[in-house]
């Protein structure tokens, strides 16, 4: 990154949503309780490719990051995880909605 | 707000089904990575590995760390010489003795002077002294701030509205590994006899970073 | 491992994959040793969630004219990096 050539903007600040600050605390705790290192998070990062920096934005890939560690930690299976993404999403179509439950 | 308000529709009453309050960015579209947070925070409650109590105070904590413990810090240091000579020996021992809780956070606090001008980054990642203050912004997480100003730090200040004096040498910190870092800026000419409270009230999120200066008094 | 009581040293100029804390844009660069920040958990093997395997870490210092050479923008000013010593290596 130090020293490549990009476009010089820099983005402007913007306030976190709840959902992007359950992510940060979800990090926080879970690296506290020892499931994974600061370097297990950056490490699933950096492995997802430049592409990821393009396409998602920060809090999408620290939720792919930490799932990964806590994956990789035991903590849940991918198949847990699938089958509760899908009865999220079938609980309605915001982001409200669906935490609501 | 992009959304049309409509008195007969419930949503829009602000209350959500089970008769919480909506947030403003409750109410988009669910995305795939939303659902992944909420899958996981449901699933780890489950599994007892967090509880949602644990959630919510991490959270608040989150929220009440902001740039305001940084100035407090930097204010006494500009006021109390033993307290600047603690910190910049060991700059997490005291923030401590301040009352701040920055948790296992090794930090470094950089001393601007008439001839020396500090500024901080993450060329790797975003490391950020979060726990003194707070999330950091967007620019800061940037692929541009972090690719130029190891490179061309003198035009990204200018940027920012910084122009430094030719014969002020310019350190860039990149927190590569473990440390995390604050810049204590010089204190304004023309504050003589204020009290910290005060004085915090000049000290800038930027001006930590090292991309800004403090206020001037007016 | 590299002797990290050397005033100056050079980055090593490897480039092996995975999760590694030494940028690159400071491979192969020499600076001086600003000070040493004690023993800390090896990010490439933490990473991985390997067994620790703590190693010295210390603040390198560069002059920019040695990272960039002519296209330095002011070739006296520094920039300060932390680098583990495992990819310190002496300057003879």
């Amino acid at each position: 990154m130090g020293g490549q050539q990009t476009d010089a903007e820099l983005p402007e600040d913007h306030d976190f949503a709840l959902w992007e600050k359950r992510v940060d605390a979800l990090m926080v705790l879970c690296s506290t309780k020892g499931y994974f290192t600061v370097d297990g998070l950056r490490r699933a990062i950096e492995d997802m490719g430049e592409e990821a920096f393009e396409t998602m934005s920060y809090y999408e890939r620290w939720v792919a990051a930490v799932n990964q560690n806590m994956i990789e930690a035991d903590a849940y299976t991918l198949a847990e995880l699938g089958e509760r993404m899908e009865q999220i999403k079938a609980r309605g179509p915001t982001y409200g909605e669906a935490t609501d439950g | 707000m992009p959304h049309d308000h409509h008195d007969d529709d419930f949503h829009h009453h602000g209350m959500s089904p089970s008769g919480h309050p909506y947030r403003a960015d409750d109410d988009h579209p669910l995305t795939y990575w939303q659902t992944m947070e909420i899958a996981m925070r449901e699933l780890l409650t489950e599994k007892a590995i967090l509880t949602p109590a644990e959630i919510a105070a991490q959270i608040d904590a989150m929220d009440s760390r902001e740039p305001a413990n940084g100035a407090a810090v930097v204010a006494r240091a500009w006021m109390d010489p033993e307290f600047k000579s603690r910190l910049l020996a060991n700059a997490s021992d005291a923030s401590r003795e301040m009352g701040f809780d920055i948790g296992p956070m090794h930090l470094i606090a950089l001393e601007n002077t008439a001839d020396t001008h500090n500024v901080i980054v993450c060329t790797l990642c975003s490391c950020y002294p979060r726990n003194l203050l707070g999330l950091p912004p967007d620019w800061y997480k940037s692929r541009s701030y972090r690719s130029r100003v190891v490179k061309e730090p003198r035009k990204v200040l200018a940027e920012f509205g910084l122009s430094l004096p030719k014969g002020t040498t310019l350190r860039i910190h990149d927190s590569t590994a473990d440390m995390r870092y604050i810049v204590l800026p010089a204190r304004p000419k023309g504050t003589d006899g204020w009290s910290a409270e005060d004085l915090a009230t000049l000290v800038t999120r930027d001006s930590m970073i090292g991309v800004g200066v403090p206020k001037s008094p007016s | 491992m590299a002797d990290t009581n050397v005033e100056t040293v050079r980055i090593k100029s490897m480039m092996p994959p995975g999760h590694i804390r030494t940028p690159a844009y400071l491979r192969g660069k020499c600076g001086v040793i600003e000070r040493n920040l004690g023993e800390f958990a090896n990010p490439e093997r933490a990473a991985y969630g390997l067994k620790k395997d703590m190693q010295t870490l210390v603040r390198v210092r560069f002059l920019m004219k040695d990272i960039w050479g002519d296209a330095a923008e002011n070739p006296e000013d520094t920039l300060d990096a932390e680098i583990y010593a495992h990819w310190l290596e002496k300057v003879s």
